[in-house]
């Protein structure tokens, strides 16, 4: 079959065929397929919680009921938080994932390509439940995206078994992923790919994964005896038949805190990509940036309970949970240093997906700083369910793994569709969502120190200002991200091509292919003296 | 670049114009060093932590801006080609740990501080319900509930709203200065939390069981807090008011309380109210404990609060209705008000729910008829 004739049978078009054209992306097995439909299911849902988002802040606008009950307000604050951390988030760092990590280690695909299209094809159906909730008889799941028991078991909406049989699905979808990007690096690197010359991403993906496999299916159990206690005459959170509502909260935090490092990891992954990049200058200290994510990854595990200083543990518990959780810093400290140390004495420009990067650096760098200022249980016990920690985690997630994504998608747009974006319009995206975002979660900080809880639909007259001056940023925010999907939907159909290495600082695998890579790729594993060296 | 500038400079005139309208309600940005000794520890330490990452922020952007600045392509043409330094690695994890040690210190000795509830001279258990408080005073008999009484107007914006909107309740906390107080914290139905900025003291009320905190305030005064975890539909509307008096004020007031309650024990339901009394009354009652879930005009919230509108409960038999609110529903949200309300309250407002909302039942429940009903169920 002729090169021509290959690619036209890969790629019906929807107007002419759409029969075929939706079963080609149903069916497909390729991981760049794959990965775009992770990363437009990321797309949809992000301006899905994204709207929710506007609900709430227009709510908040002003004090006083004024755009939705107590009881919706609630649930769009549940569901947004849900659909950020598990329809757009992890969604994208997977579609990332299966894009670039046969492309960076050389591999053909992933290493099971039927497994790939099923963890993604449950996504949508996971979603669909999860949202449909908002249209049934009753209220939506309308207690935070924590769902703390008793108040999401003996006290849940009907609604509340259809969130479940969700994250069911969505564990499953995550679980067979990680799987998959394991067996993926730990087969298929192309010869001369040792384990210390995987690029960062790569690296930081494998351990993503191990937590992946470690912790969704703790949040599965989890899930699971809510269900049994709503239904099949358990007890497990509830006291009356002598179980405890702070189990629940172990069990959900045991998953939750390595959640937060999955998150994120990516993300470091991508900077540390990026930065060395557009400073023209090797990754510092690639080795302990390896060892950095591995260490964080563990001490994971052993930090949870700081979520519950509140709930009267003994002191022993606390301060093992504190000085654990301060201990985080260290390695995460060491990244952000030899991130800083690779662009001392480099040659920087600041093209869109460096200036992405630039903002997840400070501002990453701002949510650790209020983050080891939480690790402090005495302190943590004024700042606790507060919006200080709204402001620490949209701090950590917006500008951290979020703009590590549009870093991302930026920086290997070229490559994947050929076509160079809009590089003016990306820096005004960039601006204005810096700004913005600033405007939005920065007085955040102070509304919590001067005594505003969370999840709150109405507020006390001295917190007005500053909830009207995060609202108008949150809409500004959300208005800048149209220019994001504006310029991406551009550079699919037109603009320069972009040439095989849009980035002379660029470097790894995935720049000698051709842009954009043909449908399969790395066939014949590429020579060995092509692969970079890394650190020593 | 321009269209940056000018949005900055247009982004910085709206927020002082904001500000501007907004000149009458005044702010606070930090932490309050509160009036116990665990809340000034408390803000002595994260205002230390705040100056350590002040320090640290300004090293680490200081040298990315240096970079930023001095080594851009136009400046710094040729990169560098270093790429490691163990001696640098070490240094950046060992002189970080070395602060965080430094932090530690304070940190443990303030925490073993909050949690030494010993010799204290009064002890209040608190207890969460959707959504009010309980306190009930050990050793002196006195018990009560807290609930918001910011009038549904103001929340509806028919009214302007009060200086302290969202954060004032019927009947406040009341203790004396200079005494150490325990705090015994739990729930009634879900978690809530309790939490008194100026006190330093957050504590979850977890179902089932029971945590302590304490405070001994040094300043007579009136402080504010509200529930911290998200208990459900009324989570902003559960406030908390603490008012410190003199230990002379407080003896006074527990005798006020004491003798409060014998008279309203003697009183006792036997007194026939007319309809009048009973559905004005029965209005209070109802803006009070229902209005929540039922909302002001009985149409209810979505399936997990039912309208009161021609509801079969409320159009039925008055004694199943007066048993629901006695008692509770059973695996629903309507919780018992049998210890909550009195025989007078509770016939009030059953009158008002059958006259009003469209509902004409013309009934009147007087409370000898709750009494009857309150001691068969016992």
């Amino acid at each position: 079959m002729s090169e021509a004739a290959l690619h036209h049978d890969h790629h019906p078009k929807l107007f002419s065929n759409p029969f075929k054209w939706a079963a080609r992306w149903i069916c497909t097995t390729n991981h760049k397929d794959i990965g775009t439909l992770y990363l437009w299911l990321s797309c949809i849902m992000f301006f899905v919680g994204g709207g929710m988002a506007m609900i709430i802040r227009a709510e908040l606008f002003q004090p006083g009921a004024r755009f939705v009950d107590p009881e919706l307000f609630n649930q769009m604050t549940t569901l947004h938080g849900l659909i950020m951390v598990f329809g757009v988030v992890m969604p994208a760092m997977t579609g990332l994932a299966n894009w670039q990590v046969p492309l960076m280690i050389g591999a053909p695909d992933m290493a099971l390509p039927r497994l790939n299209n099923w963890s993604f094809w449950i996504l949508p159906a996971a979603f669909a439940i999860l949202i449909s909730t908002l249209f049934m008889d009753g209220p939506a799941p309308d207690y935070g995206w924590t769902f703390y028991a008793p108040l999401s078991t003996t006290y849940g909406p009907p609604s509340t078994d259809f969130m479940i049989f969700a994250i069911h699905l969505m564990g499953l979808s995550s679980i067979m992923g990680a799987i998959n990007i394991i067996a993926t690096i730990i087969n298929l690197r192309c010869p001369g790919m040792t384990f210390m010359k995987m690029p960062m991403f790569v690296w930081t993906w494998f351990i993503t994964a191990f937590l992946l496999l470690a912790v969704m299916p703790v949040l599965a159990g989890c899930v699971t005896m809510m269900l049994t206690d709503r239904h099949f005459g358990t007890s497990f959170f509830n006291p009356a038949g002598g179980g405890d509502p702070v189990l629940f909260q172990h069990i959900f935090w045991f998953f939750g805190h390595p959640e937060v490092y999955i998150l994120i990891l990516p993300a470091f992954g991508v900077v540390s990509e990026i930065i060395p990049t557009f400073s023209r200058k090797p990754l510092f200290g690639y080795h302990f940036m390896v060892y950095a994510t591995v260490a964080i990854a563990a001490v994971s595990f052993i930090v949870w309970a700081h979520h519950m200083f509140t709930t009267g543990m003994p002191i022993a518990g606390e301060l093992f949970f504190m000085y654990l959780t301060m201990l985080v810093a260290v390695p995460t400290g060491v990244k952000v240093f030899n991130w800083v140390t690779t662009m001392f004495k480099g040659s920087l420009t600041f093209e869109t997906p460096m200036l992405f990067a630039l903002g997840f650096l400070v501002m990453f760098t701002i949510g650790g700083f209020s983050g080891v200022m939480l690790s402090l249980a005495p302190a943590d016990f004024q700042y606790q369910d507060t919006y200080f920690v709204v402001a620490h985690f949209h701090y950590v997630l917006v500008p951290g793994s979020i703009f590590a994504i549009m870093a991302a998608v930026y920086y290997w747009l070229p490559k994947w569709t050929g076509h160079m974006y809009n590089e003016m319009l990306g820096k005004l995206h960039f601006w204005l969502s810096a700004i913005f975002l600033n405007v939005t979660f920065f007085p955040m900080h102070f509304l919590g120190l001067a005594g505003m809880p969370r999840r709150i639909p109405d507020y006390a007259l001295q917190f007005a200002d500053f909830n009207q001056i995060a609202s108008l940023g949150a809409f500004g925010f959300g208005l800048s991200q149209l220019i994001f999907l504006f310029v991406v939907i551009r550079a699919i159909f037109a603009g320069k091509p972009a040439g095989d290495k849009p980035w002379d600082g660029a470097e790894g695998l995935e720049w000698d292919l051709p842009s954009p890579p043909p449908y399969h790729t790395w066939t014949s594993p590429p020579s060995i003296e092509s692969i970079p060296e890394r650190g020593f | 670049m321009r269209f940056i500038k000018n949005f900055l400079l247009a982004l910085v005139t709206a927020c002082c114009l904001l500000n501007s309208i907004n000149a009458f309600a005044d702010y606070q940005l930090n932490m309050t060093p509160g009036v116990t000794p665990v809340s000034h520890d408390v803000y002595a330490l994260h205002m230390a932590a705040f100056w350590i990452c002040v320090g640290i922020g300004v090293v680490v952007f200081g040298v990315m801006f240096y970079s930023i600045i001095m080594h851009r392509r136009s400046r710094h043409p040729v990169p560098a080609k270093f790429h490691q330094h163990m001696g640098l690695e070490i240094a950046w994890a060992v002189i970080p740990l070395l602060i965080l040690i430094i932090i530690a210190i304070p940190a443990t000795m303030v925490l073993m501080r909050m949690e030494d509830t010993r010799n204290s001279d009064i002890v209040i258990k608190v207890t969460g319900y959707q959504w009010k408080w309980k306190y009930e005073y050990l050793n002196q008999g006195i018990s009560f509930y807290s609930n918001l009484s910011t009038p549904m107007d103001q929340r509806m914006n028919l009214e302007p709203k009060g200086p302290n909107y969202l954060l004032e309740v019927d009947n406040p906390v009341v203790i004396p200065v200079n005494e150490k107080i325990r705090f015994l914290v739990t729930a009634n139905d879900v978690i809530h939390s309790w939490w008194v900025p100026a006190l330093g003291i957050k504590q979850d009320g977890i179902p089932g069981f029971i945590h302590e905190a304490w405070a001994d305030v040094d300043k007579i005064g009136t402080y504010r807090g509200q529930c911290a975890e998200l208990c459900g539909a009324g989570h902003a509307f559960m406030p908390i008011v603490v008012e410190v008096v003199s230990k002379k004020d407080f003896a006074q007031w527990v005798q006020k309380m004491t003798k409060g309650r014998i008279d309203a024990a003697s009183m006792a339901p036997h007194k026939d109210w007319t309809k009048s009394e009973l559905l004005q009354k029965g209005r209070q009652v109802y803006q009070q404990n229902c209005q929540v879930c039922h909302q002001d005009e009985g149409q209810g919230l979505n399936k997990l609060y039912p309208s009161l509108k021609n509801s079969k409960v409320v159009l039925g038999p008055a004694e199943s209705e007066t048993q629901i609110v006695l008692f509770g529903s059973h695996g629903t949200a309507m919780q018992a008000f049998s210890n909550q309300l009195t025989d007078d309250e509770i016939a009030a407002v059953i009158t008002y729910t059958r006259n009003s909302f469209g509902n004409n039942s013309h009934d009147i429940v007087q409370p000898l008829a709750v009494a009857k009903l309150r001691r068969y169920e016992r």
